[in-house]
């Protein structure tokens, strides 16, 4: 009994001690389901950040850091809480790149990441209900809220000096979301939303639907909807029928289609979508492509990102224990410090055990605001003689 | 003034779109009636005959456009239609012989020719869908407008725009054109009475001497020519995609049954109220009651159902029709 006593507590002695450990993360996306195209590059970018951080050898000390798939399925919400499961009580994972989409996050967040105190990093959930959902604190994602991108069509549209606005949105959980924090953050600055209507993709004729938007009126007409569907249907309609000469296009119309079928005859209308500029994508891209991957793919780099931040914080933190580090997450993101890009997680591991304070800029800019999630740039752009031109990022 | 803007306004939103929706139904309903009256089922392969005729049609457009043949300000598809229909035809003459024509030696129920068009228009789609796609395509390439919004302000001044497209206004001269030939047919001339004896009364017809090979050939012809024009003329008014014609087979067949099935005129007057309906029913009107009404400042659009409800509407008056006048507005046969 004493020899089992005295063996206990060197157990004890030893775990506590410091030595070289295995640190495992969790992968957590939707590998099977709707998304599943999207989802081998951004496990890819995640497992990038990490291996780029094993490599080096200077996480705390010399920590290796071994990266753990799971499927989140991205409609199966069981399916996913079970995955995460799976990773944090057998696999033992101090923290989860994840979950895909806004169902899966949410239930994985509440199920398990709380229950456990697993830090959550979501590079692709853009639901507007995470924001304001109770996360102790764990939580954090590295692409905007669509309230952030209705946030910003509202900024964009009142410096045109238009007032007012009808709004037609694809009827699915994007379209109706997006059109919805459109019409809150522009009703807030003191915008008239004239009428909001859906439109179902894939139907043949939708004058009745350009009709009630051209009675309900207004200075533009906001098309939350898809170029290659029905948002080029209503877009037609309007314009045939003289309705209206302004629109607003948010991301799902910009695209090189819409430029080839309307050109000219949309020539002062503008738009927004999610985009990243400059070094760090670019780094980025390139480091993707000697990879071996597509780090264009969507929200590649914001789990590139996701990943590298949660490692950075843990040796910030100087543990590697959610309960820890999860509190360093912001202020690694946000700075000031010296900026680092990707390609140099290893010169971030330095300064950071040297005591020099840095600002993880990343692939996508990254910036924390509100409850722990990316301000995210935008690409503002108007259409000037028949072609898509960038204005400016904001 | 306002009373001129008001009309302006529902001229550009509901009279036009509503009338050049019309024809196109009604063109779509003379098929699905013709086939009903003179074959005695109704055909579930319409709608999918019209994706395919159009399909053909562009087919050929396109070969045209290569060639560098364009019919000027007229869209180029005028010109490929008649060699669209002639394969049309020939398809549906090639369907009915491998299919429907062992039914009818068997003498099948009408309902068991229903299910059997139900399987025509499966192997039709998906045969549409094999030869040009799934994607939305638009082969309108005439002049687009008779009148443009600009134009339209230009000229007169008033704030509401109206615009006319050509392809509405060819729309309508089409049809018109067509619904003539179809009555100067069909009362006219020889073969036309001969259908018109068969679909009366079958054994009165046969022993008249009529051959019903003749007519049921002719009748396959006629549909088909229907079925492509009316589909052409869908596509080029609106856009073409694989399976849109598929969901105009609700507002066709009700069209038809309104008017009363079996009835040519019927099926003309049905379209045209299907599709008046329809736009009317989900119009705001708050615009138009604004203009007439200038102390009036509706809060709401003055809107009786939502543009969501569209295809509700054809359904909703096609039950009512069913249940109150069976025959229809038109005395057709009994469904």
């Amino acid at each position: 009994m004493k020899k089992l006593l005295l063996a206990s507590a060197a157990i004890g002695l030893c775990a506590g001690a410091s030595y070289a450990d295995e640190i495992k993360m969790g992968v957590l996306l939707g590998f099977t389901g709707p998304l599943e195209s999207l989802a081998p590059a951004m496990a890819q970018g995640a497992e990038m950040a990490i291996k780029e951080v094993s490599d080096s050898g200077k996480l705390l000390d010399g920590d290796t850091v071994t990266p753990v798939r799971g499927d989140s399925t991205c409609v199966d919400a069981a399916a996913a809480t079970a995955a995460a499961e799976t990773l944090v009580t057998s696999d033992g994972v101090k923290g989860i790149m994840g979950a895909m989409c806004s169902g899966a996050t949410t239930a994985v967040l509440q199920n398990v990441a709380m229950p456990n105190g697993i830090v959550m990093i979501s590079p692709s959930a853009t639901s507007p209900a995470l924001s304001d959902m109770e996360d102790d604190g764990l939580f954090f994602r590295t692409a905007p809220s669509d309230a952030r991108q209705g946030e910003v069509m509202a900024d964009e549209i009142m410096e045109k000096g238009l007032s007012s606005v009808a709004v037609t949105y694809t009827n699915n959980d994007y379209g109706k979301g997006l059109a919805d924090s459109f019409q809150k953050a522009f009703e807030a600055q003191g915008g008239t939303v004239t009428i909001s209507t859906a439109h179902e993709d894939g139907k043949g004729d939708y004058s009745a639907e350009v009709g009630s938007l051209a009675s309900a009126g207004g200075d533009a007409l906001a098309v939350v909807g898809y170029v290659d569907q029905g948002g080029s249907g209503v877009l037609r309609g309007a314009l045939d029928t003289g309705a209206f000469e302004t629109f607003i296009f948010p991301d799902g119309m910009v695209s090189q289609t819409l430029e080839d079928n309307f050109g000219s005859e949309i020539e002062g209308s503008f738009g927004q979508l999610p985009d990243s500029e400059g070094q760090g994508m670019e780094t980025y891209l390139s480091m993707a492509e000697s990879a071996g991957y597509d780090g264009s793919s969507a929200y590649s780099g914001a789990a590139y990102d996701g990943a590298a931040l949660m490692l950075l914080a843990m040796q910030a933190a100087g543990s590697s224990d959610p309960k820890v580090y999860k509190d360093k997450i912001t202020e690694i993101a946000n700075g000031p410090g010296e900026k680092i890009y990707p390609g140099e997680l290893a010169k971030a591991l330095e300064l950071i055990a040297a005591g020099t304070a840095i600002d993880y800029e990343g692939a996508t800019a990254v910036n924390m605001i509100g409850n722990g999630e990316a301000a995210g740039t935008f690409r503002e752009i108007e259409i000037k003689d028949g072609k898509i031109e960038t204005v400016k990022y904001r | 003034m306002d009373v001129i803007n008001a009309l302006v306004a529902l001229t550009n939103y509901v009279i036009i779109p509503a009338t050049a929706y019309g024809a196109q139904l009604a063109l779509g309903a003379l098929g699905v009636t013709l086939v009903y009256s003179i074959l005695r089922f109704s055909n579930f392969a319409h709608g999918d005959t019209m994706a395919l005729g159009t399909g053909i049609v562009i087919l050929i457009t396109w070969g045209f456009q290569s060639l560098g043949i364009t019919l000027g300000p007229l869209p180029t598809a005028l010109l490929a239609l008649p060699f669209g229909i002639v394969i049309t035809a020939a398809l549906l003459l090639g369907t009915d012989r491998t299919v429907y024509r062992f039914y009818r030696k068997v003498r099948a129920a009408p309902v068991v020719l229903v299910m059997v068009s139900v399987g025509v228009m499966f192997v039709m789609n998906a045969l549409t869908r094999f030869l040009i796609g799934v994607d939305q395509i638009n082969f309108d390439d005439g002049v687009r407008f008779v009148i443009s919004a600009r134009q339209w302000r230009d000229m007169t001044g008033l704030s509401e725009p109206l615009t006319l497209r050509s392809t509405q206004v060819i729309t309508v001269i089409t049809a018109v054109a067509v619904m003539v030939l179809l009555f100067w047919f069909l009362n006219r001339t020889r073969t036309g009475k001969s259908m018109r004896a068969f679909s009366d009364n079958e054994d009165l017809a046969l022993l008249s001497g009529i051959d019903p090979n003749r007519v049921v050939t002719v009748t396959w012809i006629i549909t088909g020519a229907l079925a492509t024009i009316a589909g052409t003329l869908y596509g080029l008014d609106k856009s073409f995609k694989a399976f849109t014609y598929f969901q105009l087979l609700l507002p066709i067949f009700a069209a038809a049954i309104v008017g009363g099935i079996g009835s040519p005129v019927g099926a003309i007057l049905g379209g045209f109220v299907i599709s008046f309906s329809e736009v009317g029913l989900t119009y705001a009107w708050k615009k138009v009651a604004t203009y007439l009404v200038p102390a009036w400042e509706p809060d709401g659009l003055v809107q009786l159902l939502s543009t969501d409800y569209k295809f509700a509407v054809s359904f909703t008056i096609l039950i009512l029709v069913l249940i109150f006048r069976p025959t229809g507005l038109l005395k057709g046969k009994i469904v």
